[in-house]
């Protein structure tokens, strides 16, 4: 057995409560491509962030070339070779194709003055290996490239010399399948270099393709390591849940009501034409690649984006929202994407963020009535079993999943009719990822109107009525749940077509 | 994140001590302190009632201005225009006094223009946009050019009983001017801890966000704020000129900004909004009241008092961005 290039053994780490990696061993052998699979929050970005040297762990070891090595500093893991291409590529606008690429590498001439010639037969070298030379030239500067270029750019900034180990983040998630095929040529021609690469992804069909070896991680702990070819997808799936996905969900026919919220030709800058109904007792998603408009429809809703063109309509009335506050007298609720930068109130306490939109139900004459407000407050803290010590308990000490129970707990108090649930579990553990998906269906079925938007697939089949796809700011298709697959909403997502065209030349 | 803003604002305050709240223990220390320098240096007049109805009185004008501009901070924002207005103010009053002979009218017109120079910064910073120090720091040198321009730039007397009574009149010993302002402490506190508006307004500048997902106009709020902070620098403009019987386009309101926005940090105020008290400003008004009384009364030149106001604004953001990096925040 040769020895491993990198490889952790036993490694911990702990962030206050949770306990995001426990004895984790893996070893990363030169030539091979291991895929690393599990949930959000399963520990994929940690061990990642381990190795770049962002965090230290509690306890065991890194080795590179079966060496024990303490790595300190992002500077230290990139000098061992060591490389991760993350999800959100960090590419500095102002600066051109090749200077993005090479930064911090740039050759100077006289020790002074950039040596464009050289920067210039570098980039084109790398730019004529990816195939994009046609799509990006070195002096180019980087403002208002398309996700998966600006990709491409941190991926070969990630290939410069001296890469021993690469770690592809989600590299496709933005990516269109063409281009996701050049990504895996390249992937390839790195292992035949003799690169270990780790490979994250939630697509498993492309893991099964590319992969050599899949690691499967849970609740922050090695569940699998297996050659790739002992494996398939239900398998993989029920490794990384735990249990078999249809476990978490309690699939079946609603009974539906009249039409509380419809939309009609909605336009605004960043949608076009969105027509959809939602009913009363019906969860209907949004899916879709992350841009393709899901939240922007969400906020062409409760009137955060105005709207172009097109019509909406509300509880059967015409419903035309020029601020959220219209939205929430409509009987609109949102719980958006982002906890803590759209929905709490972190510097207050549980019962604060809870009665913030019942003014009227905890107040008389404008006078708070605090008896009022702890007893209403109270009563849906614990209706959703929200683990705190008390309602006057600051809502940042909460885990996530207890905090987004706090949000839910918000629009409980209120009783909207229509919901928009963006991400609902982002950043949850798989235990409160299931009692969200039973309170949302028991929201369902209590004749709330659910829009889901999700990017995690089992959720979106699981918990929608039908599945509407977004694509480059429209609607691509509409699956009923039972036609409802993976496959399915993947292809309607990523459907080549006019826009994909667009994104090429931008 | 540290729960004392929520804590400080809930818990109802059944002593004393629940009222004025454990982060603002170390401003009544400071206070204290200060009290006995002051009056181990000059124990022959500091601690006679005179003095102190003195402080009282200096402390009314900014006590006003130092609660309205911890509403604007706690909301987000922050008014350096208010001693302009304030200035501006006293000239209405005096111009529309002179003009229709009437002291009530003058009252009405002077707390009228307060009200609409708030609300013009309102307007500016929402539909501009333009960003809250930006906007104020250019109404403070239009609302002063307007205010020289209503007669050359001089001061116009004002005759009338009525406003004289205002200003030299007591009740029960105290002047009016300290119970207007015990008046005015007593509802600002009642606003920002018993009222819905006064909850969204923390909401608004914890979050805004956050606040305005959650049905809160934000808008609207952030109008009326500036407007109310207006109000209250037209209210301070009344006693100022109840005080000295004049319209003073300058005098007397100059600096009134520096030492109100300096009060509200002083008193737990975060400059990014979503926190602060007005117990706690009013702490900082009263350590400034004293220690500009002690400067004077010990001598010591205007230009050090200047370099010393400017210091203390400084230091209270140091301690105060210190004590946030240490509770994680």
């Amino acid at each position: 057995m040769t020895v491993p290039v990198v490889s952790v053994e036993d490694v911990s780490k702990r962030f206050g409560a949770v306990q995001a990696l426990r004895d984790v061993s893996i070893a990363f052998h030169a030539g091979e491509i291991t895929a690393l699979i599990g949930e959000n929050g399963a520990g994929k970005s940690t061990l990642m962030r381990v190795l770049e040297g962002e965090h230290r762990p509690d306890a065991g070891k890194v080795l590179v070339d079966g060496q024990p090595v303490q790595l300190t500093s992002p500077r230290m893991a990139h000098g061992a070779g060591i490389r991760v291409i993350h999800q959100e590529p960090e590419i500095i606008p102002e600066l051109t194709v090749a200077e993005n690429i090479f930064i911090g590498d740039i050759k100077a001439r006289a020790g002074l003055f950039l040596d464009r010639a050289d920067l210039e037969r570098r980039s084109l070298e790398l730019l004529r290996t990816f195939g994009v030379i046609d799509v990006l030239s070195p002096g180019q500067r980087c403002f208002g490239l398309s996700p998966a270029l600006r990709q491409l750019i941190e991926i070969m900034r990630a290939l410069r010399p001296g890469a021993r180990l690469l770690a592809f983040d989600e590299p496709t998630s933005s990516l269109t399948e063409d281009e996701a095929q050049r990504l895996f040529r390249v992937i390839r021609r790195l292992k035949a270099d003799g690169v270990a690469v780790i490979y994250i992804s939630h697509r498993l069909r492309e893991i099964i393709e590319l992969a050599d070896r899949c690691v499967v991680m849970r609740d922050g702990s090695r569940v699998a390591d297996e050659p790739i070819a002992a494996l398939d997808e239900q398998r993989m799936v029920r490794l990384m849940v735990g249990r078999p996905v249809s476990d978490l969900f309690n699939r079946r026919e609603r009974t539906l009501g009249p039409v509380r919220l419809a939309l009609e030709g909605v336009t605004t800058r960043r949608v076009e034409g969105i027509s959809f109904e939602v009913r009363a007792g019906e969860i209907v998603g949004l899916g879709g690649l992350v841009g393709a408009g899901r939240t922007e429809v969400a906020r062409a809703i409760v009137g955060l984006d105005p709207l172009l063109s097109g019509q909406m309509a509300a509880g059967g009335r015409p419903y035309r929202p020029r601020e959220p506050a219209d939205a929430v007298a409509a009987g609109i609720g949102l719980v958006p994407e982002d906890r803590k930068q759209e929905a709490l109130l972190l510097m207050q306490a549980v019962r604060d963020n809870v009665s913030l939109v019942v003014p009227d139900k905890v107040s008389r004459y404008g006078f708070f009535s605090r008896r009022r407000e702890r007893a209403l407050v109270a009563r849906h803290v614990a209706e959703l079993r929200v683990k705190t010590p008390s309602i006057d308990q600051a809502v940042s000490k909460l885990s996530g999943g207890n905090q987004q129970k706090v949000v839910f707990a918000r629009w409980q108090a209120r009783g909207p009719a229509v919901l928009i649930l963006d991400e609902p579990t982002r950043g949850i553990d798989v235990g409160a990822k299931a009692e969200i998906y039973r309170l949302v269906e028991s929201l369902a079925d209590q004749g709330l109107a659910i829009l889901l938007i999700s990017s995690e697939m089992p959720e979106l089949l699981g918990l929608a009525d039908r599945i509407l796809v977004m694509q480059g700011g429209r609607i691509s298709g509409e699956l009923a749940w039972r036609e409802a697959s993976e496959e399915a909403v993947l292809a309607l997502a990523m459907r080549s077509g006019r826009e994909t065209i667009e994104r090429r030349v931008s | 994140m540290t729960d004392t803003a929520t804590a400080t604002r809930e818990r109802a305050p059944a002593t004393l001590f629940g009222l004025i709240g454990a982060q603002n223990i170390s401003l009544l220390i400071a206070l204290v302190v200060l009290l006995a320098i002051f009056g181990a240096l000059r124990p022959d007049v500091f601690f006679t009632p005179r003095n102190l109805i003195n402080i009282g009185l200096a402390v009314t004008i900014l006590g006003i201005l130092a609660m309205a501009q911890t509403v604007v901070i706690v909301s987000g924002g922050l008014d350096i225009s208010v001693g302009s207005i304030v200035g501006l103010s006293t000239m209405v009053l005096a111009v529309a006094a002179q003009e229709t002979g009437s002291i009530p009218a003058g009252i009405l017109a002077g707390l009228l223009a307060g009200l609409i120079a708030g609300a013009v910064n309102g307007l500016i910073i929402v539909y501009g946009p333009v960003n809250a120090v930006i906007a104020t720091l250019g109404t403070m040198s239009a609302f002063r050019g307007l205010a020289y321009l209503m007669n050359n730039g001089n001061s116009i007397p004002i005759t009338g009983d009525g406003l004289r009574t205002l200003g030299i009149g007591t009740l029960f010993g105290l002047p009016f001017a300290i119970w207007l302002l015990i008046a005015a402490m007593a509802a600002f506190i009642v606003f920002t801890r018993e009222t819905v508006v006064g909850r969204n307004i923390y909401a608004l500048g914890g979050n805004p966000t956050v606040a305005r997902l959650a049905g809160i106009p934000i808008r609207r709020y952030q109008i009326s704020i500036y407007a109310m902070s207006g109000f209250a620098a037209a209210v301070a403009g009344l006693v100022l000129a109840s005080r000295t019987m004049s319209g003073q386009p300058a005098s007397g309101s100059q600096g009134l900004e520096l030492e109100a926005i300096t009060a509200a940090i002083l008193g737990g105020c975060a400059l990014q909004g979503g926190k602060g008290t007005i117990v706690g400003a009013m702490l900082g008004v009263l350590i400034i009241g004293v220690l500009n009384n002690g400067m004077i009364l010990t001598s010591v030149p205007t230009f050090y008092q200047l370099l010393a106001k400017g210091a203390l604004l400084i230091l209270a953001v140091i301690v105060q961005e210190r004590q946030r990096a240490r509770s994680g925040e």
